[in-house]
């Protein structure tokens, strides 16, 4: 294994950074290759920023977050189905914290259109301002962008090592290079001899790298079949490793108690129990909170609690009533943004019947399993940091500011993570665990959350509103003029990486409501931004999580309006918009015998959100059983265009969807004394076993561009089950949880 | 909403010097000697102590499952056992099967490829193989009564379901 860390010169840019339509941002800095983080030892040949080849064989880079989505065995698949090595012959690291592992389609993703009408001139624009994600650094999992992004450039990467190995065959040899072919990690010279990849590489190393075109999808071995994941076999063991299963010589183990009133500073604590207690070693004053470290994480958890802390109240109202009257009076403000402003919605077309609704819906906590901890050893000029994170060079920037140090002083190893859904892109336990460490130096601490702590201190999804206005006329929507008001946790997002407040129309606020695939001549949504304090951030499928419960749930209400079977209203709608679309409507429509009729105790409900560049329907079915209702089964159907793995494909839509159920029947973040009210599972709860309906799913490929999959299973559960509900019981519900309003199975 | 009373605010606090002698325990069929407090919970020996750290931590209030192991065969919640109520031997995750040599529900989770993140996998197959152990051809009821405790958050529940299943034909095969 290659010493990381340290710079390399020799490298070179995969793919070209082709700048389409006269756009150029710095063409000498995207052009110029961004430094090789891998720095081979002896005997070893790193032939790109992910691919190192050494005696012992072929390891591949997969710099992305593995947390359930299968990143890391799709990743090696795009750059193995070009560089010839069978997956179960190679190894798969994620690599250290380095701009060379840069997204390039998050940048792509801000651009202000709705993305199913995108046209192949704003595709490439996207794709150029790709190359911004790797001048800022950007390595980040999110936003289900890890398939756009290394769809091309890893097999470019696999494929021009792959050439270049050949090459260096060939002066070896003294044949032409097209003589050779390749095969499960050898070259093959013209009389069938075997030249393995590890006896290549360093004279590899010493030739310019070889350009390579890539293979006809026919002569595809990997991709788009169901692979083997490679953490399988680990996490069936307990032998995959999280970041809280790093078990270091020497480690000590420590816990966290902060503010629970969010914002607010410690004014002073009285350790004098604590510190007595079996197992502590030391107390540390975090400025805004404590910590302490101890033998053991549950000593350390029992001192940590008995810690006496008088702390400084919340700078956001204290109560939820109060937190979102002051959401509601985010309307009587001008818009942040209006990014759909079809037709005239201030004229009522003539003969129309008017419908109007508002819509309320939680904070969320994003609860992943594995709470929040990391581990950090502080030597004075260095600093090595183990976890599961979902942005390696911001968190390397956040916690070297914390410990004073400069960003190449500091090591970041990137474990497994036990769920992600946007939480572990935040610093706050990267910084928290550095703050722990520095107190003990050249001890390594391992810091943990207690779950209470964990659900406390979260950056919620933010709570939201919306005031839907529509109108609909000889059976069709010909009218919607709808708002969204909530925080902006892109801005909050924007202030905590970069320092500087973030600003501008915030599109993700309004992502799932302005951009939707329905032909309705008169259509303005716009977003209002309220000033609020709590923290909030990126929660599975983002501001697509609140308006798509908005939107469909409106849709459903215009369709009964209109006397219209739901599903047929939506398709009408969406068949002359967006053709993807209208096919996931009708694949739900055959897979569900959709007939618009139910029986007495079923009620079924159907809901659609384009979302990450994934057109989703979903039909769920609820059943009424002796006054209690069960989800009993559910129809997904998706359209990504191309499926790299099919199989991962369906275990992100039906475990987004779940996702999304368990938010829609339990989930609510509340608040009382400026503190978060939920503490732990038994008042946070989520679907279980027994409350998980039957599901299929079927994965479509028609679209033209390649979407995402790790979000877009989540938008439309909400409103699906809500409709499935109002078909059941006539009862529309406006208020997220359902379990508040109705007899759910628990 | 549930109140919750937190279970390690409710434990008695810790006299300064009190250290309990030596406990003996046996896990996965090796004897081992634990120098901490009676009232440290076996989840925290096993992870911290003896360095077993396939059983996870999850919610510490035995909310969640991700701790479950066996303590003669039976599904416990770990987090739960106080180290000097630990009667019995103790199995861990690493016990059924390693990546070597798995067991034949663990090839099955393989199989159906179950896992997502996978840190509540652990749990999930312990209690999976103890309802197995009782009963070996359970019904998508049984499945629902034994298995609800055991929390996912990613959703698997089911390709679970179907490896559980998929577990029972294969140790009725065997």
């Amino acid at each position: 294994m290659a010493s990381i860390g340290k710079i390399v010169r020799r490298t070179f840019l995969i793919g070209s950074a082709a700048i389409v339509g006269g756009v150029a941002f710095g063409a000498y800095y995207v052009t110029r290759p961004a430094a090789n983080p891998l720095k081979p030892g002896e005997g070893e040949a790193a032939l790109n920023p992910f691919v190192l080849i050494d005696q012992n064989g072929v390891t591949l880079f997969a710099p992305r977050a593995e947390m359930g989505q299968g990143v890391k065995t799709t990743w090696a698949a795009l750059i193995a189905e070009e560089l010839d090595v069978e997956l179960d012959q190679i190894t798969v690291l994620h690599g250290p914290a380095a701009a060379a592992y840069y997204n390039t389609a998050m940048i792509g993703e801000g651009l202000p259109n709705k993305g199913y009408d995108i046209s192949n001139f704003q595709h490439n624009l996207a794709e150029a301002l790709g190359v911004i994600g790797k001048v800022l650094s950007l390595q980040v999992t999110g936003g289900s962008t890890s398939m756009k992004d290394g769809f091309v450039r890893m097999r470019e990467a696999g494929a021009s090592a792959r050439e270049t190995l050949k090459q260096a065959a060939a002066e070896r040899l003294g044949v032409d290079r097209s003589q050779l072919t390749t095969e499960a990690g050898h070259v093959i010279a013209p009389d069938g001899s075997k030249i393995p990849y590890p006896e290549l590489a360093m004279d590899a190393a010493k030739l310019d790298p070889v350009e390579a075109h890539l293979r006809d999808p026919g002569e595809w071995r990997y991709l788009g079949k169901n692979l083997p994941r490679l953490d399988m076999v680990g996490k069936s063991t307990g032998t995959a490793e999280f970041g809280i299963d790093v078990r270091l010589p020497g480690m000590k183990f420590a816990s966290v108690r902060m503010n629970p009133k969010l914002g607010g500073s410690m004014k002073s604590f009285d350790d004098s129990a604590a510190k007595s207690m079996p197992g502590v070693e030391k107390v540390v004053d975090l400025g805004d909170g404590v910590a302490v470290v101890a033998s053991n994480t549950w000593l350390a958890i029992q001192a940590v609690e008995a810690i006496e802390v008088e702390w400084e109240d919340a700078p956001y109202p204290p109560e939820t009533d109060a937190i979102f009257a002051k959401i509601a009076e985010a309307f009587d403000e001008s818009p942040n943004s209006t990014m759909r402003d079809d037709g005239d919605v201030g004229v009522m077309p003539e003969g129309a019947t008017e419908i109007t609704a508002e819509y309320t819906v939680p904070y969320l906590a994003h609860a992943t399993m594995e709470p929040m901890n990391a581990t950090a050893l502080f030597s004075g000029r260095k600093l090595e940091f183990w976890g599961g994170n979902q942005a390696p060079t911001f968190m390397q920037m956040k916690i070297a500011a914390a410990a004073n140090l400069d960003s190449e002083q500091v090591e970041v190893h990137t474990t497994y993570l036990g769920g992600g859904f946007g939480r572990r892109g935040e610093f706050d336990f990267g910084v928290i665990a550095t703050k722990v460490a520095m107190a003990m130096p050249n001890v390594p601490v391992q810091t943990t959350w207690s779950r209470e702590e964990d659900m406390r201190h979260d950056f919620y999804r933010p709570g939201a509103m919306a005031r839907m206005r529509g109108a609909v006329k000889d059976g069709k929507a010909v009218l919607i003029d709808g708002r969204v008001a909530s925080q902006s946790c892109t801005h909050q997002a924007v202030e905590r990486i970069t320092g500087f407040a973030g600003g501008g129309p915030d599109k993700v606020l309004v992502e799932g409501l302005f951009n939707q695939p329905y032909a309705v001549p008169n259509y303005r949504i716009s977003g209002h931004i309220a000033d609020l304090q709590i923290p909030v951030g990126f929660w599975r499928s983002v501001g697509n999580s609140h308006n798509g419960f908005f939107h469909e749930t409106f849709m459903d209400e215009m369709a009964h309006t209109a006397g219209r079977d739901p599903l047929e209203f939506r398709l009408e709608l969406m068949k002359s918009e967006h053709a993807p679309s209208a096919g996931c409507l009708e694949a739900v429509r055959e897979m569900s015998g959709w007939t618009g009729q139910t029986p007495d105790g079923v009620g079924r409900g159907v809901a659609f959100t384009y979302s990450f560049g994934t057109p989703v329907a979903q039909v769920i079915e609820v059943l009424d059983e002796d006054g209690t209702i069960r989800i009993n089964k559910a129809w997904i159907a998706c359209d990504m265009g191309l499926a790299l793995d099919p199989e991962t494909v369906k275990a992100q839509m039906f475990g987004g969807m779940i996702y999304g159920l368990s938010a829609a029947c339990y989930g609510a973040i509340t608040f009382a004394d400026g503190e978060v009210e939920q503490f732990n599972f038994p008042d946070y709860d989520a679907i279980r076993m027994h409350t998980s309906p039957q599901v299929e799913v079927r994965v479509l490929e028609t679209n033209r561009h390649m979407g995402g999959a790790g979000e877009p299973g989540t938008p439309p559960s909400m409103p699906a089950l809500g409709n499935a509900l109002f078909d059941l019981t006539g009862k529309r519900v406006r208020t997220l949880p359902f379990a508040d309003h109705f007899d759910l199975l628990v | 909403m549930l109140t919750l009373s937190i279970n390690y605010v409710s434990n008695p606090s810790f006299s300064g010097d009190k250290r309990a002698m030596a406990t003996s325990l046996t896990i996965n069929g090796t004897a081992h000697q634990v120098d901490l407090p009676d009232d440290v919970p076996l989840l925290w020996v096993l992870r911290d102590e003896i360095g077993l750290t396939g059983t996870k931590f999850g919610c510490g209030v035995s909310a969640c499952g991700a701790c479950t192991v066996h303590i003669d065969g039976e599904a416990v919640r770990s987090c739960q056992i106080a180290l000097s109520d630990v009667q019995g031997e103790v199995t861990t995750i690493e016990g059924v099967g390693s990546p070597d040599a798995m067991s034949a529900i663990q090839r099955a989770w393989v199989a159906h490829q179950v896992a997502q993140c996978g840190y509540c996998q652990s749990g999930q197959i312990m209690q999976a193989a103890s309802l197995l152990a009782q009963n070996p051809a359970p019904t998508d009821a049984e499945i629902d009564e034994a298995m609800q405790g055991n929390l996912c958050r990613c959703g698997t529940y089911p390709r679970i379901r179907a490896a559980i299943h998929d577990a029972a034909a294969r140790m009725k095969e065997a």
